[in-house]
């Protein structure tokens, strides 16, 4: 049975985190796919072998994540809706690609189904790439907008929006998830197929297209003009991201302990928020669901003279998200990071215990 | 360069000198690329994906569309916007250390899947834009800034058009040089001929061009042609190695 048969719009259904992400970006108008198999995000390059074709759009397995960044550069550049999807060291090997369409200003989401570690790593969840992703793409100082979606439902939303946003602004889109939300399955509601994707003006098309002469990338001119193009492109563009970064807040009005956490382990934070409001504590979470541009706001607005401490929990060690959360603060809130990292997963109860001991 | 030939036999170079060193070859390259694209009509259809080294100074020369890669990625990119544009002429215009050393994987990938582009591979045996280091090319003995190529560390010259040759998705393979207008001649019409097979067949071609680069030969710009000839055929002997309208 075909994929198209199986997959229908409307109707709730259960899927996985991969498969989900995959056809939600079809059904954006994704028109081209390069991928190079790594766990956990071979199910989404696999999804998509079969997919891209049903749906009239281009599917490539790529030598290497190298190559792949590579050919979603070209493909974007001749106009089409590209995306590829890879784990941590997959990213490691895109960052040079993921700077050079931010520089040239072509649009691609890429995906990353974070595992665990440094080097060769291990194949078990974790948030180890939030700094990575978050501080700067690659070489060169410049941001993509990034996301860190908690639910499958979720996934589906922000890759639908991840197309948009890296068409309008003409800018590389992130998607962070990891082994968890990749693998979990979830009930969700798939949206229709996008009809009506502006075509892109600026594509490269030979003479016949816009004239004068058309490159993408801007890097032959004058130093001057290189900075000016920072200044009056980029600089501006993220300032419009951080007006409006997403995130959700968990009963926060009158919580005396905050738990900051995103992705999977902010659905662990929940239960354990759950726990502990029964028990009578006053606990609240802020959720970054964009994590660049990051929710400042709604942590720098918390009152020190309410709120005694925040929790930062992570899949991370060292840990990464604390830095920003700390940069919101200002050291006005004292932090206290709870963290696992290299598959070892935080439980409700390690969250719980962490907050209890503040309290 | 001066350009003093009329503007109708080559629409694609804009009217300015090109930036490119005394004695050195991509000029002269990029000239009969945009003959060969004037005369079969593909100028205005025609999308070139750049390198990283002294070729992307055809950007500069050369009035055609282009996605500029990063070194060594030109032939990934090319697939993917070939993939997109089944319509458009793609041409890949790479030097030897960007297509045969840092972007060795994706030139040999993309030759080996048959995508439908050109990929034009200026092979000067040095990595010229950086000043002169040993390049993948390098002829065993030849001085750079790196040190001498000695085999027993360095292995041998890598044959690009060889190895390709020997893949078969490839439709149109060969070495040429343009060190006597016999050989311009010769390039000219097998750029021609790849990118006919490109446009009717969907077929891969990879064409290896010689090229001198005096700077960092450290000979007389006049001179390339003679030591190409005496120093650079030997290693380097041209001829077409695959042909698909041949093959039985
Ligand atoms: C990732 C990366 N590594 C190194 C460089 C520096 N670099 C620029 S051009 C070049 C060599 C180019 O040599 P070749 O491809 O033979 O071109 P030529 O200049 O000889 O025509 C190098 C090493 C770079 N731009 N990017
Ligand atoms: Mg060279």
């Amino acid at each position: 049975m075909s994929k198209k048969e199986t997959l229908s719009e409307g109707k709730r259904q259960i899927l996985s985190g991969n498969t989900a992400l995959a056809e939600a970006a079809v059904r954006a108008g994704c028109k081209f796919y390069a991928g190079y198999p790594i766990t956990p995000q071979t199910a989404i390059t696999e999804y998509l072998s079969e997919r891209m074709a049903e749906t009239g759009g281009v599917f490539v397995q790529a030598e290497s994540e190298v190559a792949a960044i590579n050919m979603v550069l070209g493909a974007s550049a001749a106009g089409a809706r590209a995306m590829t999807a890879t784990s941590c060291q997959g990213l490691s090997l895109m960052a040079e690609g993921m700077s050079s369409l931010a520089a040239g200003r072509i649009p691609g989401v890429i995906v990353d189904v974070q595992r665990g570690g440094a080097g060769t790593g291990a194949i078990l969840p974790s948030q180890c790439d939030y700094s990575f992703v978050t501080r700067s793409l690659g070489h060169g100082g410049l941001h993509a907008y990034v996301f860190g979606p908690s639910t499958v439902q979720e996934i589906v939303d922000v890759t639908g929006r991840a197309f948009d946003i890296a068409d309008e602004y003409r800018t590389p889109v992130l998607i962070l998830t990891d082994g968890v939300l990749g693998l979990m399955m979830e009930a969700v509601t798939l949206p229709e197929f996008k009809e009506d994707i502006p075509d892109r003006e600026w594509k490269i098309e030979g003479r016949e297209g816009l004239r004068p002469k058309m490159m993408t990338g801007d890097n032959v001119k004058p130093p001057i003009a290189q900075e000016n193009r920072l200044r009056d492109i980029f600089v501006p563009m993220y300032e419009e991201w951080e007006q409006d970064p997403l995130y959700e807040e968990v009963e926060t009005e009158d919580a005396e302990l905050i738990i900051a956490a995103w992705g999977s382990v902010a659905r662990v934070a929940k239960t354990a928020l759950k726990e502990l409001r029964e028990e009578g504590y006053r606990v609240g979470m802020i959720r970054p669901i964009s994590l660049y541009p990051f929710p400042t706001q709604a942590f720098r607005s918390l009152d020190p003279a309410k709120v005694k401490n925040i929790v930062v929990a992570e899949h991370a060690l060292p840990p990464q998200l604390m830095f920003d959360v700390d940069h919101a603060v200002q050291g006005r809130i004292p932090l206290t990071s709870c963290t696992h990292s290299s598959g070892v997963l935080l439980s409700p109860d390690e969250i719980a215990d962490a907050c209890r001991k503040l309290l | 360069m001066e350009l003093t030939y009329g503007k109708e036999l080559n629409k694609a170079l804009f009217n300015h000198d090109s930036g490119f060193c005394p004695g050195c070859m991509h000029p002269l390259i990029n000239k009969i690329l945009g003959e060969v694209l004037t005369e079969n009509g593909y100028l205005e259809n025609t999308v070139m994906v750049m390198p990283i080294g002294c070729g992307c100074n055809t950007i500069r020369y050369m009035d055609v569309d282009m996605v500029r890669g990063l070194h060594g990625r030109a032939g990934a990119v090319a697939t993917g916007f070939k993939r997109v544009r089944p319509d458009k002429v793609v041409i890949t215009y790479q030097g030897d250390g960007d297509a045969a050393a840092i972007g060795g994987l994706e030139t040999f990938y993309a030759a080996n899947r048959g995508e439908a582009f050109t990929a034009i591979m200026v092979n000067n045996q040095i990595f010229g834009m950086t000043g002169g280091q040993m390049s993948p090319c390098t002829l065993v003995g030849q001085q750079t800034t790196t040190g001498e190529r000695l085999a027993q560390h360095m292995g041998y010259p890598v044959h690009c058009a060889e190895m390709i040759a020997q893949l078969p998705a490839v439709g149109f393979c060969g070495r040429f040089s343009v060190h006597t207008p016999k050989h311009v001649l010769q390039t000219k019409a097998a750029i021609k001929k790849a990118i006919e097979l490109q446009m009717n067949e969907g077929k891969y071609s990879f064409i290896e061009i010689l090229s001198a680069c005096p700077v960092n030969w450290h000979i007389k710009p006049e001179d390339g042609p003679k030591v190409i000839e005496e120093r650079v055929l030997p290693e380097f002997p041209l001829g077409v190695l695959r042909d698909c309208t041949k093959e039985a």
